[in-house]
């Protein structure tokens, strides 16, 4: 009886999280211009969209900003959490709650501190202020992401790779590399995804030539929202969720294909989550 | 590993995190000509009852997403770990959808001819009110859109995830062995959620509200959609003074400082509740 309510508790709760994007998905069908009353059936708002040239081009600027900032982000986060990680406890301090700054300040004030300071630099807003922007707000969850990795690694891992003749470098490659490397691609990850979903940073940093696909859906919502945004957006979900799929798919097929070459005997490695 | 491996991104932060506040600071106490002054402190004032709406709006968001996702974050921590998995995904699916395009599709629900007030309508309830309540003149649709009430949804339907996220990664954390104990020791369900898993699960609470509250308190995009732009909120105005036609970023700037502020002490009293458990309770993923 327990177990039926929280099924129909979880239910109810992704009924109320994805009923939305349904009717979105829906009416990205609908042979009319409305968004409530469904008129039959039609695929001509994917035509058009394809035929869109704003729409086109603003999806472009936001995949470009997203990998850009995100393998900015993930680089500059990944080398600063190895320094900060040998760092001594006070100045770890200070770099951590700076770090912490642009997760908690709210989207609009950050974008407004960054329009001030693009200004006063003088840098005309474009694809280098939205990537400086959305690298910014990124390399805190890469650095959060990776700095719990360092925690559990074995501290004498890297010196006896040096012991063994290892240069340092070759240490970080084999040693330490390979271990913080979910950290990392769970950094990345983030990264790319709080770029996708930025509206409110680019609204005050992307210039009129580049604006990602976010800042042209808000000037259109002013107006009316054409079906093609239902029908890219539709699109968008779709490739997210096959995305999704494959990588859950191969977490859980290496998960089985690990557990079957476990040991009987495990060494015990500390805490893990 | 170097400890100077971390100074580019210590750089970094200076220019684009420090430097941006005190950007800021010098802007909320210049005026145009660049000279000192409290003005733009002093014309904040007419605008209070706009901070107050913003508060409360995202207060009451904040209780909501409070209440409806520690059951959620709950109930995922109690399922088999394959399932675990997948219904993190169903809760981080959605803020792949365009958070404008989220907030919006709300509007075709909760319109006056939108699905709801169909609903409503097909089934009756518009005419049983009517003949129950007998109003002066009859109502075709329940007013929704447009409503503080619409505003709320809007912030706990867009910010839910990151309630259930930070306080599901504290509640698969907590030691099994604790639970057990208290068990054990003939403690009854109940006290066993208030005295032990409630307790553990307060970093997670604490990092919940803070998510939640920081940016449901500045938003400017769901009062214009859901609110209809009549209630402006702390985020409206500060879009209003730096992109809109009231350019003004010196008091743009104030407004922003002392919501820095209000917000930075909301979360200086938060913190006295958590038990200090350190770096790891702000954790979000």
């Amino acid at each position: 009886m327990k177990r039926f309510f929280q099924q129909f508790y979880l239910l109810l709760l992704f009924l109320f999280l994805y009923a939305p994007i349904f009717t979105l998905m829906l009416f990205s069908f609908n042979a009319d211009k409305s968004r409530v009353i469904w008129h039959g059936f039609t695929l001509d708002w994917y035509a058009e969209l394809f035929r869109d040239s704003t729409i086109i081009h603003s999806l472009y600027v936001t995949l470009i900003v997203a990998f850009a900032s995100a393998l900015l982000s993930t680089l500059l986060g990944t080398v600063a959490a190895l320094g900060i990680h040998c760092m001594r406890r006070r100045t770890k301090g200070v770099y951590l709650t700076v770090n912490s700054i642009p997760m908690s300040t709210s989207d609009t004030i950050m974008g407004v501190t960054f329009m001030l300071l693009f200004a006063m630099l003088m840098l005309e807003k474009g694809y280098l202020t939205l990537i400086l922007a959305h690298t910014t707000f990124s390399v805190p969850y890469v650095v959060l992401n990776v700095m719990p990795k360092l925690r559990q690694l074995d501290k004498n891992a890297y010196e006896a790779a040096l012991d063994l003749g290892a240069t340092p470098s070759q240490a970080l490659q084999k040693v330490i590399l390979p271990e913080i490397m979910p950290g990392i691609v769970t950094g990345a990850i983030m990264a790319f995804t709080l770029s996708v979903d930025d509206f409110v940073v680019s609204y005050f940093t992307a210039g009129t030539t580049s604006q990602p696909l976010s800042v042209v859906i808000y000037s259109m919502t002013r107006r009316r929202i054409s079906p093609k945004i239902n029908a890219l957006s539709t699109l968008l979900f779709l490739a997210v969720l096959i995305l999704l799929v494959i990588i859950n798919f191969r977490q859980s097929r290496d998960e089985s294909h690990k557990n079957a070459q476990k040991p009987k005997y495990q060494p015990l490695k500390g805490v893990e989550n | 590993m170097k400890k100077y491996m971390a100074y580019p991104y210590g750089v970094w932060m200076l220019i684009f995190i420090i430097a941006p506040i005190l950007l800021v600071v010098y802007y909320a106490f210049t005026d145009k000509s660049g000279a000192l002054t409290l003005g733009n402190f002093t014309s904040m004032l007419s605008y209070t009852s706009i901070f107050g709406r913003s508060f409360l709006l995202a207060f009451a968001a904040t209780v909501v997403c409070l209440l409806l996702g520690y059951p959620l974050a709950y109930i995922m921590s109690k399922q088999p770990p394959r399932w675990q998995n997948f219904y993190m995904m169903l809760i981080m699916l959605p803020m792949w959808m365009n958070f404008l395009l989220r907030t919006y599709a709300w509007m075709s629900i909760l319109e006056n001819n939108g699905f709801i007030n169909q609903f409503l309508q097909n089934i009756g309830v518009i005419r049983l009110l009517n003949t129950l309540l007998r109003p002066e003149a009859p109502i075709e649709y329940l007013p929704l859109i447009n409503t503080g009430g619409a505003v709320v949804l809007g912030m706990v339907y867009n910010f839910l995830p990151f309630m259930v996220l930070p306080i599901y990664n504290v509640l698969i954390k907590i030691d099994k062995k604790l639970i057990e104990a208290a068990q054990d020791l003939g403690a009854p369900s109940g006290a066993v959620f208030r005295k032990v898993i409630f307790p553990l699960s307060m970093p997670g609470v604490i990092a919940g509200i803070t998510m939640v509250f920081v940016p449901a308190v500045s938003t400017f995009v769901i009062s214009k959609t859901l609110g209809g732009g009549k209630e402006m909120l702390i985020g409206d105005l500060i879009d209003l003074q730096f992109m809109g036609n009231a350019y003004n970023p010196q008091l743009g700037s104030a407004i922003a400082l002392v919501m820095m502020a209000l917000v930075f002490l909301c979360m200086l009293i938060m913190n006295r509740f958590d038990d200090g458990s350190g770096e790891e309770g702000g954790l979000l993923l």
